[in-house]
C-alpha cells in the first residue's frame, strides 16, 4: 500500500506526462505481484468496487469524530475522503508499521458490505500514514483524480517493459486483475497471453485532424473518402458465441443495444459508427443521447430510438483476422461480407467518388446534413493498426463557427505553463440592467496560440490586471479573441444560457476595439435545430 | 507564583488597542500592526515586526534580523533582552521565552499583581535545528495563534518531507527542484535539513533570501555550501535544489531554471487543493507554526483557564477550547497575515 499511495500522490501532482510516465514504470519495475497488477486495474480503472462511499463515510465519522470540527474541516479542504484522511484520529502511522498490502485491501473490500467495509477501513485507516488513508479512500470513492488515462497507464508498461503498446492493447481486453500472464510476458518470464479467439475488444484505429499543408500534400487517389458521421464509434464482435458491442474505449454497451445484433453471423468482428435511424434517415446526436449510458432498455425506446450501425471497416471475417490486409482489401471484404449476410440493422458508410482535392473541398464545404460532422480520409494501402498512427486516417472536420470575444479573465496555467497566465475566460455583449451594455462569460480556452503569443498574451494579462483572486486574475476588457469552436448549445449551467463545444484560440485581435466584439445575441442564433 | 482568585479580569491591563494587544501598568505593546512608542517583538516576521517602532524590546537574534531586513525602519532605540532575564517594567515583570518558531522567536510573559499571561506570538513544538526549542511556561491567559487551528492540520516528520525532495532529485535529474520557502526561517530550516540528511552539493538561492541566512550563519549556524542562483547559467542548475520566495517559484523568475519541479515547503501543503491552486508539484508538508495536535496539546499544558486566539482558523479552536471548559475569545486583530505563504 505504501509504494501504491505515494505513485497517486505523486501523479496527483506531477502535470506533465513524460513524468507521470517515468513515475508509474519506476513502480512496475520496482513492485512485486500482485501488489502491481491491483495498482495497474486501479489505475485503468478495471476495478470496481461498488461500495456505497457516503454510507461507509458516515458510519465511520460517527462517535469518532466531532462533527462541529468535520464540518469546518470539510468546508476547508473541499473534499469530503480527504478531509477524513487528514484528521482521522490517532498518531500518526509511523515508517516502521507495515500498511496492510493493496491485494489484501481489494480482497477483503470485494466480499464486504457497507458496515463491515466501514469496520474494515477504520481498522486499516489506523495503520497507514495521511496519504496512505488518501489513496485508501480514494480507491473506494472510485475516483482517482490523479490524471492518469488508461492508455497512459499502459504506455508506461510499454515504456517499463520494451513491449510494443499495440501487442499490450491487444492482448489486455482477454485479461483480469491482477494480470498475472500480463506481468509475467512483460517481465519476460512468460510467453505473450493468446487472446486470438477471444470475444474481447480489439484495439480501433483512430484518426488525427488534417492540417491545412498535409491536405495539400494528399495523393488523391491514395485515399479513401467517406462521410464522419455524427454518432459513437463502436466495435461489434461475434466471437466465440458472444455478441457484443463495445464503445470507443472497449466498455461493453451491448446491454442498451440488444437490437443492433438482429441478422447478425457469428465469428465476426466490425468497426462502424452507432446512430439513430429512422426512415432511412440519420437522426440528431441528442437521439442516440437518449439510449446511451443505460444497463437495459425498454421496448418503447427501442421503437422511438431504434439502433443502427453504419459500417465502415472489418476486423475478422467469418473468425479470419483480416487487420493485416489494406484497407483496399479490407473494404472488398467488408462489401462481400455484407452481400453475404445482409444484416438488418446495419448499412455501409459510402465511399465517395473524387478526382482531386479541390472536388474533395466542394464535397466537405457542402457538408452540412444532419449527422454529419465533416469526411473522414484513409489512406487505401494502409492495415488496420491500433491506437492513432500517423499519416493514415485522417478527420477533417466541418469548418468551425466563430465568435470575436473579449478576454475577461486570465488564470495560471499547469506544469511548465504554471508561471504563465494562459487559460483565458472570455465574453460577449449584452444589454445590461441599466440600460448599457455588460460582458457576459461565453466560454474558455487554453489553447490554440503559439508560445511566443503566450508571451505576449502573460505580459498584456499583467499589465491589464484590474482585480486578483488567486490564480485568477480580472483583466481590462480591452483584448479581443477570434475563437473557434465546433458548436453552440443551450446550457443551464452557464450564466449566458450557452455553451461552446471545444472552443480554441483562432486569432488573437490586437487591432481590434473590444466594443466591436460579437454580443451574445448572435451566438444564440448559431444554435442548431 | 500566587494565583488569585477567579473570576480574573485582565481586560483591565490586557487589552486590544487600534493599534495592537497593550499592556496599560507596562505602557507596551506586543508587535503593533504599526508605529508604536513601546512595544515587545516576539519576533522579526513582517507581520510582527513592523517598522517605525520606538523603543523595541526583543532578542539579540530578533533585533538582528530586524535591522538587516527594514534598515531605515528598524527600532530607534533598540534593547536586548535575553531568554528567562526578568526585566521589570513599569508595574509589571516581563521576560522572554523561546518560542521554536524561527531564530530568536519569543512568547512574551507578563506577571502583574501575581497573574501571569504569555503571550505565544508564533509557535511550534516540534523540533527545529536552526532556533531554541519551545519552552512551556505555565500560565492563567494564554495568548496563542491558530494559522493551522483545524484537526486536518498535523505536519509529519521534517526528515521524512525532506526526504520526499531528495527521492525526486534522484528521480528527475535532469530537472531543478525550486523549492519555495519564505525567507526567515524556513529558508534555513529547509537547508539544515537538506544538510542533516546527507545533502552536501550547493544549494541556490534567489536573492531575497541571502541576507537572512547570513545572519543565521552569524549565529552560528551552519548552511553549508550557499550559492546565489541569480545570474547563474541555466545548464549548471540542472539537478539543483534552488530555493527561492514562494511568489517566485511559479512566476516569471522560474523561468530561468531547466524544466523546474515546483516545491514548496510549507503547512498549507497539507491540503490539496492549496498545493494545486499554487500550482505545486512537489509539495512538502513542513511548517513553523503549531498544528492541531500541538495547539491543543499547548493550551492543555499551561494549564491556562483563558485563552485568547489571535489569527487564523480560530473558529475550530475556540469550539475545541469551550469544549474543554475554559473560556476563549477571538481578538481578532487586524494585520496578521498568512505568513507561511
Amino acid at each position: 500500500m505504501r509504494g501504491f499511495a505515494t505513485l497517486l500522490d505523486r501523479l496527483a501532482y506531477t502535470p506533465a506526462r513524460n513524468d507521470k510516465l517515468r513515475l508509474m514504470a519506476d513502480y512496475f519495475a520496482a513492485t512485486p505481484d500482485p501488489e502491481r497488477g491491483w495498482a495497474l486495474a486501479v489505475l485503468t480503472g478495471s476495478l470496481s468496487l461498488r461500495l456505497p462511499f457516503r454510507r461507509i463515510m458516515t458510519e465511520m465519522i460517527e462517535g469518532r469524530i466531532d462533527p462541529v470540527l468535520f464540518k469546518l474541516s470539510r468546508d476547508y479542504v473541499g473534499d469530503t475522503a480527504e478531509t477524513l484522511a487528514l484528521l482521522w484520529p490517532g498518531p500518526e502511522a509511523d515508517a516502521q508499521t507495515e500498511p496492510p498490502p493493496l491485494e489484501t485491501i481489494v480482497e477483503e473490500l470485494s466480499q464486504a458490505n457497507a458496515g463491515e467495509a466501514a469496520d474494515l477501513v477504520s481498522a486499516w485507516l489506523d495503520r497507514l500514514d495521511a496519504v496512505e488513508r488518501w489513496a485508501l479512500l480514494k480507491l473506494i470513492t472510485g475516483a482517482l483524480r490523479v490524471g492518469v488515462s488508461a492508455r497512459l497507464a499502459k504506455t508506461a508498461l510499454a515504456e517499463w517493459s520494451g513491449q510494443k503498446l499495440d501487442d499490450i492493447e491487444e492482448v489486455w481486453h482477454g485479461l483480469a486483475p491482477p494480470y498475472p500472464q500480463l506481468f509475467g510476458w512483460l517481465a519476460g518470464e512468460a510467453p505473450k497471453p493468446n487472446v486470438e479467439e477471444m470475444p474481447i475488444f480489439r484495439p480501433l484505429m483512430l484518426s488525427h485532424a488534417i492540417e491545412d499543408d498535409e491536405l495539400d500534400a494528399i495523393a488523391a487517389d491514395a485515399f479513401q473518402a467517406e462521410w464522419k458521421w455524427d454518432g459513437i464509434r463502436v466495435q461489434l464482435s461475434t466471437m466465440a458465441g458472444e455478441h457484443r458491442l463495445f464503445s470507443r474505449t472497449g466498455d461493453d454497451i451491448s446491454g442498451a443495444f440488444p437490437d443492433v445484433f438482429e441478422g447478425l453471423p457469428e465469428n465476426c468482428v466490425l468497426d462502424g459508427e452507432l446512430l439513430v435511424m429512422r426512415e432511412g434517415e440519420v437522426q440528431p446526436f441528442n437521439d442516440l443521447q437518449q439510449r446511451l449510458n443505460r444497463k437495459t432498455v425498454t421496448a418503447n425506446m427501442l421503437k422511438t430510438y431504434p439502433a443502427h450501425i453504419r459500417l465502415y471497416d472489418i476486423l475478422y471475417d467469418d473468425g479470419e483476422d483480416v487487420r493485416a490486409l489494406s484497407l483496399e482489401e479490407r473494404r472488398t471484404r467488408l462489401e462481400a461480407w455484407y452481400a453475404r449476410h445482409g444484416p438488418a440493422r446495419a448499412d455501409l458508410s459510402e465511399t465517395l467518388e473524387f478526382d482531386d482535392i479541390a472536388e474533395l473541398k466542394q464535397l466537405w464545404e457542402n457538408a452540412r446534413e444532419t449527422g454529419i460532422e465533416g469526411l473522414m480520409l484513409k489512406r487505401r494501402a494502409s492495415p488496420y493498426l491500433s491506437g492513432r498512427p500517423k499519416g493514415h486516417w485522417y478527420k477533417w472536420k466541418r469548418a468551425p463557427l466563430t465568435l470575436d470575444a473579449v478576454v475577461m479573465y486570465a488564470q495560471r496555467g499547469s506544469g511548465k505553463r504554471s508561471s504563465y497566465y494562459s487559460d483565458y475566460t472570455f465574453g460577449a455583449w449584452r444589454p445590461s440592467d441599466d440600460g448599457g451594455e455588460e460582458l457576459v462569460p461565453v466560454g474558455k480556452s487554453y489553447f490554440g496560440f503559439t508560445d511566443a503569443e503566450l508571451q505576449e498574451l502573460d505580459r498584456w494579462v499583467r499589465n491589464h490586471t484590474v482585480d486578483r483572486f488567486g490564480p485568477v486574475r480580472q483583466v481590462e476588457p480591452k483584448l479581443v479573441f477570434e475563437v473557434a469552436f465546433d458548436s453552440v448549445h443551450p446550457s443551464t449551467r452557464h450564466k449566458s444560457g450557452v455553451a461552446m463545444r471545444f472552443p480554441r484560440v483562432h486569432r488573437i485581435r490586437w487591432d481590434k476595439p473590444a466594443d466591436e466584439a460579437d454580443r451574445l445575441e448572435t451566438l444564440v442564433k448559431m444554435i442548431e435545430g | 507564583m500566587q494565583r488569585r482568585m477567579q473570576p480574573k479580569v485582565f481586560d483591565s491591563w490586557l487589552a486590544v488597542d487600534r493599534k495592537g494587544l497593550y499592556c496599560r501598568p507596562g505602557g507596551f505593546h506586543i508587535d503593533p500592526h504599526g508605529p508604536a512608542e513601546k512595544a515587545i517583538v516576539t519576533h522579526a516576521h513582517a507581520d510582527h515586526a513592523r517598522p517605525g517602532l520606538g523603543a523595541a524590546l526583543a532578542t539579540e537574534e530578533t533585533l538582528a534580523i530586524m535591522k538587516a531586513r527594514l534598515g531605515e525602519g528598524a527600532p530607534r532605540s533598540p534593547q536586548i533582552l535575553a531568554y528567562g532575564e526578568v526585566l521589570k517594567i513599569g508595574d509589571v515583570n516581563v521576560w522572554l521565552a523561546p518560542a521554536g518558531h524561527v531564530l530568536g522567536s519569543a512568547q512574551v510573559v507578563i506577571e502583574w499583581e501575581g497573574v501571569r499571561a504569555v503571550v505565544s506570538g508564533d509557535y511550534k513544538r516540534q523540533a527545529d535545528p536552526t532556533c531554541a526549542p519551545f519552552e512551556l511556561v505555565p500560565c492563567d491567559l494564554f495568548v496563542t495563534e491558530a494559522t493551522f487551528a483545524l484537526p486536518v492540520f498535523r505536519h509529519g516528520d521534517p526528515a521524512d518531507e525532506i526526504g520526499k525532495l531528495l527521492r525526486s532529485v534522484e528521480q528527475f535529474p535532469e530537472r531543478t527542484h525550486a523549492v519555495g520557502a519564505y525567507g526567515l526561517g524556513k529558508t534555513q530550516r529547509v537547508i539544515k535539513l537538506l544538510r542533516e540528511a546527507g545533502y552536501d552539493r550547493p544549494i541556490w538561492l534567489h536573492g531575497a533570501l541571502q541576507e537572512t541566512c547570513a545572519t543565521y550563519e552569524r549565529f552560528g549556524i551552519d548552511l553549508g555550501d550557499l550559492r546565489p542562483a541569480t545570474g547563474e547559467k541555466r545548464e549548471t542548475m540542472r539537478g539543483e535544489i534552488v530555493l527561492a520566495p514562494p511568489s517566485a517559484i511559479t512566476d516569471r523568475w522560474s523561468r530561468r531554471l531547466p524544466d523546474p519541479v515546483t516545491a514548496f515547503a510549507s503547512g498549507w501543503m497539507r491540503v490539496r487543493a492549496r498545493a494545486r491552486q499554487r500550482g505545486v508539484e512537489l509539495p512538502i508538508v513542513l511548517s513553523d507554526h503549531a498544528d492541531w495536535d500541538e495547539l491543543v496539546q499547548t493550551i492543555d499544558e499551561t494549564g491556562a483557564d483563558e485563552i485568547w486566539v489571535t489569527h487564523g482558523q480560530e473558529d475550530a479552536l475556540l469550539h475545541h477550547i469551550h469544549m474543554r471548559g475554559k473560556r476563549g475569545r477571538a481578538l481578532r486583530l487586524i494585520g496578521f497575515e498568512e505568513e507561511d505563504q
